[in-house]
């Protein structure tokens, strides 16, 4: 399938006078998950900010299923979905209430049906009525994902999503995403500096430095190019270039 | 506009207000405390004082009316607040949610918090201090609408400014109020004020809304002329802040600051 979901077209940010990202194009498929690698502040924030309609571009376009974002930005969010460790939900609120909440937001039919069955899949049902800032981090990420699922995104971005988790869980999470997309056909990009995630789960991979896109394409690929052994080491490679 | 995103909004505070009894004995706290400090110093005035023998129940009158303005604001502002000290917020403004429905969410919300705080109020001063708001008659809904109007205004306008320039405007929140209250005439009439200090004041709304309470209050006597004026007023201003709001989130995301508010 070469439907092309996400395009991204000579996309930049400008701050001040800092070029935050710099001309950035690439296109994401349907049903592929590609990774968002670079180091801290090289752009990636930015750029999904950019592509969720957060952050308004300097210059360039992005369009998901062929409409700019700009224009579109209500009616598109409404398919799309974001989970970052950077942001929380109401510590106040139980699992439950959260998840009712956002349900709500994304006007999903039968809710209750669609909360069950989320708790029930990402094992939150012992902590449903537990206020979600008692919650350890492992259980907030899930609730966190929970809530990034409520309406069966089509598409995806995914900010770290296995930050500061113990491996278990981490694990627990990529193997939840991965059976996601591959049973909705969901579109992914994931931003990581997990690189054995990425390698296990992206179809492609987009290396970004100093604002800019240096390098892409299947994590294998970039190996032989570089001539490196995993793409941990490719990514040292790059940065220290 | 979608109800249902609007009734999510709300349902996110209401679930907030009502898994926190002390949150809910705060809302009702402030008032309270409010009318009965101005109950005692009503007493105080009616027992030594000619003048205000025959004017008790206008100084708490007035402390309700202000009460009930003060919390729409506070009101308001705190919604957005907690969106911002929760961390909240991205998850916000990443869901399909149109500003004129978080708009109307927090307007609608902020209504319900307001009335949790100043019905037991308004309840508690006609047994304890012998004054019911409702002696202002029907103008009084009139009276209600447009302190509403202009709470919310500054609640407006305030969080424009949390959204354009993140949680350091939060100081802001809580004294914007307070900067306006001697100019609003709420305890005392316009005339008080040095010429030059009116012309300022008779740009508020405030100051022919408490003129109005005062008149029917003391002369018995309804000048809609006042309230029009107001409402007029309050409108112009509540449409200004509007624009204002939808400013600010166009200057946040151009500044990028939707994305990591609260950190």
């Amino acid at each position: 399938m070469n439907e092309k979901i996400i395009q991204v077209k000579n996309l930049s940010k400008q701050f001040g006078n800092t070029l935050a990202v710099k001309c950035i194009s690439f296109n994401i498929n349907k049903s592929n998950i590609i990774g968002l690698l670079g180091p801290n502040g090289c752009g990636k924030s930015t750029t999904i900010g950019m592509m969720l309609g957060l952050i308004k571009p300097s210059s360039g376009t992005v369009l998901v299923n062929g409409l700019n974002i700009e224009n579109n930005r209500t009616s598109l969010l409404e398919k799309m979905n974001f989970i970052s460790p950077y942001i929380e939900l109401p510590k106040k609120l139980t699992v439950e209430e959260n998840l009712e909440v956002y349900g709500r937001l994304y006007g999903v039919k039968n809710l209750k049906d669609k909360v069950s069955d989320l708790m029930e899949k990402l094992n939150l049902n012992d902590f449903k009525s537990r206020k979600t800032g008692e919650l350890s981090s492992g259980q907030k990420n899930r609730v966190s994902l929970a809530k990034a699922l409520v309406n069966d995104p089509e598409i995806l971005l995914l900010d770290e999503p296995t930050a500061s988790l113990d491996p278990d869980v981490g694990d627990y999470v990529r193997s939840f995403i991965e059976n996601y997309a591959s049973i909705k056909g969901a579109t992914i990009l994931l931003a990581s500096h997990n690189m054995n995630e990425v390698e296990r789960l992206c179809h492609q991979v987009l290396m970004m430095k100093n604002g800019k896109i240096i390098d892409k394409g299947k994590s294998n690929d970039l190996i032989n190019k570089h001539g490196r052994k995993n793409l941990e080491e490719v990514f040292l490679k790059i940065v220290r270039e | 506009m979608k109800f249902h995103r609007i009734y999510a909004l709300s349902l996110r505070h209401i679930y907030l207000i009502k898994s926190s009894l002390p949150r809910i004995l705060d809302l009702i706290y402030w008032p309270t405390i409010q009318i009965i400090l101005w109950g005692f110093i009503s007493m105080f005035f009616s027992l030594h004082s000619d003048y205000y023998n025959h004017t008790a129940g206008v100084i708490l009158s007035a402390a309700i009316l202000y009460d009930f303005l003060f919390r729409s604001s506070i009101s308001f502002n705190m919604l957005f607040l907690e969106e911002i000290w929760s961390r909240n917020f991205t998850n916000l403004f990443v869901a399909p949610l149109k500003i004129s429905e978080i708009i109307t969410a927090l307007t609608l919300t902020a209504l319900l918090r307001t009335l949790i705080g100043v019905i037991p109020a308004i309840l508690f001063a006609s047994p304890f201090f012998g004054v019911s708001i409702f002696n202002l008659g029907p103008s009084l809904v009139l009276l209600f609408l447009s302190l509403y109007l202009f709470g919310i205004t500054l609640g407006l306008l305030v969080t424009s400014g949390l959204l354009r320039y993140g949680p350091a405007f939060e100081n802001i929140a809580w004294s914007s109020l307070f900067f306006l209250a001697p100019l609003g005439c709420i305890y005392y009439p316009l005339s008080i004020l040095p010429d030059w200090l009116q012309i300022i004041a008779k740009i508020l709304p405030l100051v022919y809304i408490f003129e109005e309470v005062r008149s029917i209050l003391l002369n018995n006597i309804v000048n809609y002329a006042n309230i029009i004026t107001a409402l007029k007023l309050n409108l112009i201003y509540f449409t200004s802040a509007v624009f204002i709001f939808y400013l600010a989130f166009y200057g946040a995301r151009k500044k990028g600051t939707l994305i990591n508010v609260g950190e």
